[in-house]
C-alpha cells in the first residue's frame, strides 16, 4: 500500500456516519511516535550543542596553551623545565628566574627605547594621517582621485623594496653608524614610519561619513578649514584615531626587522630586538636557560595584554577594518 | 582673474547697491533668483563649466594649493622613504660592484640576478642560497600555511558562530595570539618543540624539532607556529563576515533539509568570498614575507650553526642587506615580481569566484 493511499484512509472518517467521537491521528514513521520524535530531535540537539561546546573549548585551550606554558616555564628551574617528566605545574614555583632577568636583561632600557619610539613615530603618524586624509576626503583640487588611486597601489609593494634603499638613507642622514648617538638611532627608528597610506585610507573613509552639512554650517559660521578639521572632524573620528593609535603602538613593540637593521648597539634596541638578542645561555653548561628566557618573554608579552585588556573594542574593530600589525 | 566669473553668495548683500544703481563699477551685477545668488560679470566672454558653481565650495576650488599644503607632509615623506627607494632598489638591482657607503658602482649588470639564481657567476662567486633554499622555503611555508590557516579558521569561525553562549568570552580567547610578540612567542614555540620538551613528551617521541634538526622536520612546528599565528585575524574577519549574511538562505536549506557540509560548501562558503578573497591576497603576500618567525625559533637562517637551511627571500634580503646590497636588492625585486604575478592571478580569479 502507498503512503498516499493509507493517508486516504486514515482521512476518509467523514463519510462513516457512525464515527461520533473525537478522532485523533497518530501518525508514525518507522516505530516513533511524532512525540518521541520531538523529544529525539531535543535530545539530539542538546547532544550537538554539548559536542559543540566541548569541541570550541577544546580549540580554544590549544589557542591559549603556548600562553599557559610560558608562564609555568618561566616559573620552573631549569632542571625541571628540560626533565623526562614533563610537569603541568611547576613543582617549585622559582620567583627568582624574575629576578635574575630583571637583573641581567635591560628590560627597562629596551621598553623605554620602544616607548618613545611608539609615542612619537604615533604622534607623527597622526598628524600627516590627519592631514592627508582631510585633503583627500574634504577638500578639492586637480588630481585628486587619481592621486588617491595611486596611493591605494602604493600599498601593494612589498615593504622590502624600500628597506635597501631606506637603509641607505637614513645612513646618509648620519642616524646610524659608528657616531650615532641615541637621538640619532630614535630617528632613524621614527621618521621612516611617519607615513601610512592605510590609516590615510582608513581615516579618509571616516571622515567622508561626517556629513557635508556640517562643514557648510562650519563655513557659514565663518570658520576656517583648520579650526572645522580638529573642532569637529577629528573628535567625530576619535573612535577610528584611537584604533590607529593602539594598532600603531602594537606595531612597534612588535617591530623586529628595522630596528634590527638600524640600532647598532645594545642601548639602542627595542624591546623584540633587546629579546631575540639576549644571551640566555648558561655559562657553565653552554645551554639555554629556558626559565630565564621565558620570564623574559612574559615580561614583553605582559604589556600588550594590558592594553588588549583596557582597549579591546578599540584593538578588534581596527584590527577588523586594518588587519594591518603596525 | 579679469576672465573669471565668479559667483559668491556671501557677497549678496554687501553688493546689493551696486545691482541697483547700475553704474557704479565697470562690471555689471544681476540678481539671479533661481539660484538666490548675485551674479558679477566681470567679463562679456561665455562662462567657462568649471566655474559655474555656487555657494561656498568655490572658494575651495580656488584654493587649490591649500590642499597641497595639507598633502604636503606625506607627501615628502613618500618622497623620500616610498618613492626615491622604490625606484633606487631597482637600479641598485642592476648595478655591478655597487659600495652603499660611498655609493661606487662600476656601470650596470644583469650579473646580480644571475648570480642569486645561479645562472652565472660575479668575480668567480654565485651565490646558490637562494636557489638552494630560499625559493623553496618560501613557496613550501606559503603554500602549507595560507590554505591550511584558512580552512582552519573558516571551520572556527562557523563553530564560533554557532554557538549561543559566551560567544563573545571565546571570540576574545581566539582573539589572543594576535595580541603578542612575534619573537617573544616564537621562543616559547621552540620551548615547546624542544627535544625534552612537552611536544614530544605528550607524544612520547623523541624528535628533533629546532635545533640540529633537519629542514623538513624543522619546517613542522614553523608552519604550526605561522599558522597559530595568523588564526586570530582571519577569525575575527570571517566571522564579522558570518554575522552578516542573510538568515534566510539557511532557513531555505532548513526547510529542505540539506546536509549541513552542503549548506556550508553551497551558501557559507561563497557567501563569504569578498572575505576570503581578501584574506588569501593578503596573507599570502605575509606569507611572502616570512622572516621573524624564523628568527624567533630558530634565532638565525638555519637549524644548525653555519646552516641556511631555514632561509627564505626575505631572510636572504635582509641577511644580505650591508654585505651585498646589489644581491639583495635584485632578491627584493624578484620578491616584487612574484607579488604582483600572485596578487593579480588572484584578483582575475576572483572575477569568477568572488560573489559581491
Amino acid at each position: 500500500m502507498t503512503s498516499s493511499a493509507k493517508m486516504k484512509e486514515y482521512i476518509n472518517f467523514y463519510d462513516d456516519k457512525d464515527l461520533d467521537v473525537d478522532v485523533s491521528i497518530v501518525i508514525k514513521e518507522g516505530n516513533r511516535s511524532a512525540d518521541s520524535i520531538r523529544k529525539r530531535e531535543k535530545v539530539s540537539r542538546i547532544f550537538i550543542t554539548i559536542i559543540l561546546y566541548i569541541v570550541v573549548t577544546f580549540l580554544a585551550l590549544l589557542m591559549v596553551f603556548p600562553f599557559y606554558w610560558m608562564i609555568i616555564t618561566s616559573l620552573k628551574n631549569n632542571t625541571e623545565i628540560i626533565s623526562a617528566n614533563q610537569t603541568f605545574f611547576p613543582t617549585i614555583v622559582m620567583w627568582t628566574n624574575y629576578v635574575y632577568v630583571f637583573n641581567h636583561f635591560h628590560f627597562v632600557t629596551y621598553m623605554v627605547n620602544t616607548i618613545v619610539v611608539a609615542v612619537f613615530s604615533t604622534l607623527g603618524t597622526l598628524i600627516t594621517t590627519i592631514f592627508g586624509a582631510f585633503a583627500f576626503a574634504r577638500l578639492n583640487f586637480k588630481g585628486r582621485d587619481a592621486l588617491f588611486m595611486v596611493f591605494l597601489m602604493t600599498m601593494m609593494i612589498p615593504g622590502e623594496m624600500m628597506v635597501i634603499s631606506n637603509y641607505i638613507t637614513v645612513a646618509a642622514f648620519g642616524w646610524i653608524g659608528e657616531n650615532a648617538n641615541l637621538m640619532d638611532a630614535y630617528l632613524s627608528m621614527i621618521v621612516p614610519f611617519w607615513v601610512s597610506v592605510f590609516y590615510i585610507y582608513l581615516l579618509r573613509q571616516n571622515f567622508k561619513q561626517i556629513p557635508n552639512e556640517l562643514y557648510l554650517a562650519a563655513k557659514v559660521d565663518g570658520k576656517s578649514d583648520w579650526s572645522f578639521l580638529w573642532k569637529v572632524m577629528v573628535p567625530l573620528a576619535a573612535p577610528t584615531l584611537i584604533s590607529i593609535t593602539i594598532l600603531k603602538f602594537m606595531g612597534t613593540w612588535n617591530s623586529y626587522v628595522w630596528p634590527n637593521l638600524v640600532a647598532n648597539k645594545d642601548e639602542f634596541r627595542l624591546i623584540s630586538n633587546g629579546l631575540r638578542g639576549s644571551s640566555f645561555v648558561d655559562p657553565d653548561s653552554g645551554r639555554v636557560e629556558y626559565g630565564y628566557q621565558t620570564a623574559a618573554t612574559v615580561l614583553v608579552t605582559v604589556p600588550l595584554f594590558l592594553l588588549f585588556v583596557f582597549f579591546r573594542k578599540y584593538i578588534m574593530r581596527g584590527v577588523g577594518r586594518a588587519g594591518i600589525k603596525g | 582673474m579679469e576672465n573669471q566669473n565668479i559667483v559668491r553668495s556671501e557677497d549678496k548683500t554687501l553688493n546689493m547697491n551696486q545691482v541697483f544703481d547700475g553704474r557704479k563699477d565697470s562690471y555689471v551685477s544681476q540678481y539671479d533668483e533661481k539660484k538666490d545668488v548675485i551674479v558679477h560679470f566681470v567679463s562679456r566672454k561665455k562662462l567657462k563649466e568649471k566655474f559655474k558653481v555656487g555657494g561656498v565650495l568655490d572658494n575651495e576650488q580656488s584654493n587649490n594649493w591649500k590642499a597641497w599644503l595639507y598633502l604636503a607632509p606625506v607627501l615628502i615623506l613618500m618622497a623620500i622613504f616610498l618613492i626615491y627607494p622604490l625606484i633606487n632598489t631597482i637600479v641598485i638591482s642592476f648595478m655591478s660592484n655597487y659600495n652603499y657607503v660611498t655609493g661606487d658602482f662600476d656601470g650596470f649588470t644583469f650579473d646580480n640576478f644571475g648570480a642569486i639564481l645561479g645562472l652565472s657567476d660575479i668575480n668567480g662567486f654565485r651565490d646558490n642560497r637562494l636557489i638552494d633554499y630560499g625559493f623553496a622555503n618560501t613557496f613550501i611555508l606559503t603554500f602549507v600555511t595560507v590554505p591550511l590557516s584558512l580552512i582552519i579558521a573558516l571551520l572556527i569561525a562557523v563553530l564560533l558562530n554557532s554557538i549561543k553562549w559566551f560567544q563573545k568570552v571565546y571570540q576574545i580567547v581566539f582573539f589572543l595570539p594576535y595580541v603578542t610578540n612575534t619573537i617573544a612567542i616564537g621562543m616559547v614555540f621552540s620551548v615547546l618543540f624542544d627535544r625534552q620538551g612537552i611536544i614530544n613528551f605528550i607524544f612520547g617521541s623523541d624528535i628533533t624539532w629546532i635545533y640540529g634538526a633537519d629542514r623538513w622536520t624543522a619546517m613542522v612546528p614553523l608552519c604550526i607556529y605561522i599558522i597559530w599565528s595568523s588564526l586570530p585575524f582571519k577569525i575575527l574577519i570571517l566571522l564579522s563576515g558570518l554575522q552578516g549574511i542573510d538568515k534566510q538562505y539557511y532557513q531555505a536549506a532548513k526547510i529542505d533539509s540539506t546536509p549541513k557540509w552542503r549548506v556550508l560548501l553551497r551558501i557559507t562558503v561563497p557567501a563569504l568570498s569578498p572575505q576570503i578573497l581578501y584574506l588569501m591576497v593578503t596573507s599570502f603576500i605575509g606569507a611572502f614575507k616570512e622572516y621573524s618567525s624564523i628568527v624567533a625559533l630558530f634565532n638565525g637562517p638555519g637549524t644548525s650553526t653555519g646552516s641556511y637551511n631555514m632561509y627564505t627571500i626575505v631572510y636572504y634580503i635582509y641577511d644580505n642587506l650591508n654585505t651585498n646590497t646589489s644581491f639583495a636588492a635584485a632578491a627584493a625585486v624578484i620578491l616584487f615580481i612574484i607579488i604582483l604575478i600572485f596578487t593579480f592571478l588572484q584578483l582575475w580569479v576572483s572575477k569568477k569566484r568572488v560573489y559581491y
